[in-house]
This record gives C-alpha cells, structure tokens and sequence, in this order.
C-alpha cells in the first residue's frame, strides 16, 4: 500500500493569506502543489490569475502591477528559481516588493534526479539574487508564514521568497 | 552583410516623437538601451525606465495594464529587448489586455554591444509572432503615413496592439541620466497613486 500524499488544507490558508494581504495580481508557472491554490485564485472574481510560459515574466509583471498600485504573489516550482535570476534585478535595484512561493521538488523523498539540482540550490540562487527566503517544513504553519513573508514583501519593499518544502507538498513513491 | 527585411528608413527619435507627443495620461514603459534614451528625451514621471532587466518591458506592460485598466499602457522597447522576452507575446496574447499597445522599435541590431544583426534581420516577423499569439492588432510599420496610423491606434483600438515599427541604424547619444530603479519606480507611482504610494 502507497503512502498518500497529506491532504493539502495548506492550499485554502495560503489563499487566506492572500486576501488578508491583499493580492490581487496572482502570476504563475503551474506547480502539483498549487493546483488547488492555482483554481481558486482563477474563481475569485477579484483576483487576475495570469498562467505564463515562464517564471521570470512574473518577475516583470508583479513589478508592473506595482507600479499601477496592485498587489501581486508569484508561485512556481523550485525548477523556475533559475529563469528569474536576472529578472530579479528589477526588484533589488528598484525596491520592488514580491512575494514568492516556491514549492520544491529535489528535497525530501524526490525521485527524479533531474529535479535535485534546482531543487536544491533554489534557496541560494534566490538569495544571491536579493531575495529574503524563508522556508516552511509543516503544513500548519504555511498560512501563517505566507501572511508573514506578504507583510514584509509590502511593508519593506523587498522581495521574499517562501520555499515550501517538499516535505509539506508530498512526494510519489517511486517504489516498485 | 546581412540582407535585411526590406525598408527601414523611419527615424528613431521621430517616431518616440510622434507617439509620446499624443500620450495624455498614458503609462510608458520602455526597454533598456536606445529605446530608454530615445523616451528620456521626453520624460515624464509616468515613464518607467528600464536600464536593465532585459526581456522585462511588455511583462511589466501587462502586470501595469491590468492594475491601471482605465489607462492606456504602452511599451516602448527594441527588437533585441522584444525577442528575449517572447514567451510575454503569449501570455499577454492569452491575456488580451485591451489598454495595452506594445511598440518595437526594431532596427534589426543589438545597438549597444557594437551592432551586431538580431534575429529580426534574418527575417524573424515580429509582427507576426503577435498576430498568431492572439494580439488583437499586430503589424509592420515602414513608413510616415503607417507610422501616423499607428499612433492612433496604439492609444485607441482595442488591444492589446502591437507594432513594429522599422527604423533606421542611427544611433543617437544618451538623452537621460536619471537611472536610480527606486527613484524611477517611486516617482512613478507618487505620480499616478498619491498618497498611496507610500501607504
């Protein structure tokens, strides 16, 4: 018998989160982990949830919605930390706040090898990119850290990225 | 010598002329390098500079229309900044923001790093990489009667519009020195915000 993934309530306080904080503008390069996050910000009638082709373009157009007066949170797999290195210089030299979700893959229990190399140097890149990262491990607490890190990103005009680990979203069991 | 992709006599400066002298309360964002300097030489606080960041200008074009759906939004950026953001033709395609007008600049080179020919030289149809993205109006500008035209369009048709807009090489100095991302990105949003701006 396959272990199940935990059921993902974290989804639902992360969506919270965003109200209390409230995001508007919701960018994203569609994670396993945010699936049900991904469709509720589609159904909110006062959210604009935008798919796109790739990370960095979320860079951008958070630093857009900003400019317009709009708050906005970018989610993505530890996969597209690297696409948004440059792009990030946009939120360092301009003080752009950005709130960034990042669930990982290569972390805990992976089973693609390709996964570990991004998934385990996403929290460095991001540093070294200008980012504050801060990372959750239990599911009960995400809520509380995406509102936290959201608080910070909007009130200190700073980019923080939340890396949500893999622990938290699951993982397949690859066993035979 | 590279063959090019037709005429491209338009200059530069006359057509940032011509767009950002009918701009009203219009928000500008443009690209690094030419296309920054060519708008410096108008500036405006609802101008936002990018002197870096390449790839960025029509994703920052998007997140601004969709905040500001009252105002129209143009992005004003070159051929090389445009080609190394076209993923952001589909998802604005996919979008369909009707305030945003994107305008290219395009010279067919990389002006800033010594000329080199981009990939628009070689016969790449931005134009038509917006059209078949979805973009609502998309099409090639080569002369003053199409460029007039186009100015009408990029701030009332029904977007979002794209143009590219075929220049000559010239290459002209740098108008602007006000280059401080914080103070650009500030000075933006006091303008168009208030108050709120620093809520």
């Amino acid at each position: 018998m396959k272990a199940e993934n935990p059921p993902r309530v974290w989804a639902q306080d992360i969506y919270n989160a965003f109200k209390r904080l409230a995001i508007v503008q919701v960018a994203y390069v569609p994670d396993a982990g945010h699936t049900q996050l991904i469709l509720d910000c589609h159904a909110d009638a006062d959210m604009k949830a935008v798919s796109l082709t790739s990370e960095q373009e979320g860079v951008a157009m958070l630093a857009g919605a900003w400019l317009g007066g709009e708050r906005g949170a970018l989610l993505m797999q530890s996969s597209g930390a690297g696409n948004c290195v440059n792009m990030l210089s946009l939120a360092q030299e301009c003080r752009f706040p950005m709130l960034m979700l990042v669930t990982l893959r290569g972390d805990w229990g992976e089973f693609n090898p390709w996964q570990i190399a991004m998934g385990q140097s996403t929290g460095k890149v991001l540093e070294h990119a200008g980012c504050v990262v801060q990372r959750v491990d239990r599911a009960d607490e995400v809520g509380e850290v995406v509102f936290a890190a959201g608080q910070m990103a909007f009130s200190t005009n700073r980019p923080i990225a939340v890396l949500i680990g893999q622990r938290v979203v699951g993982f397949k069991d690859w066993s035979k | 010598m590279m063959a090019g992709t037709g005429t491209r006599n338009l200059d530069r400066r006359e057509v940032v002329k011509a767009l950002l002298g009918q701009r009203e309360d219009a928000l500008v964002v443009t690209g690094l390098g030419s296309s920054c300097y060519d708008a410096g030489v108008y500036d405006h606080p609802n101008t936002f500079y990018l002197w870096g960041a390449m790839g960025a200008a029509a994703m920052i074009g998007l997140g601004l229309a969709l905040a500001q759906p009252g105002r129209r939004v143009l992005v004003i950026t070159g051929d090389g900044e445009m080609l190394m953001g076209l993923g952001s033709l589909a998802t604005i395609g996919a979008q369909k923001p009707p305030n945003l007008a994107i305008v290219v600049l395009d010279n067919e080179l990389y002006a800033e790093t010594g000329m080199q020919p981009t990939h628009t030289a070689r016969g790449v149809d931005l134009a038509g990489m917006a059209k078949a993205a979805g973009f609502a109006v998309a099409d090639t500008v080569r002369t003053d009667d199409a460029l007039d035209a186009c100015v009408g369009q990029v701030y009332r048709t029904p977007g979002p519009a794209f143009f590219d807009v075929k220049v000559s090489a010239t290459r002209y100095p740098m108008s602007i020195r006000l280059r401080d991302g914080a103070h650009i990105k500030n000075r933006f949003r006091e303008n168009l915000l208030g108050k709120k701006a620093f809520d």
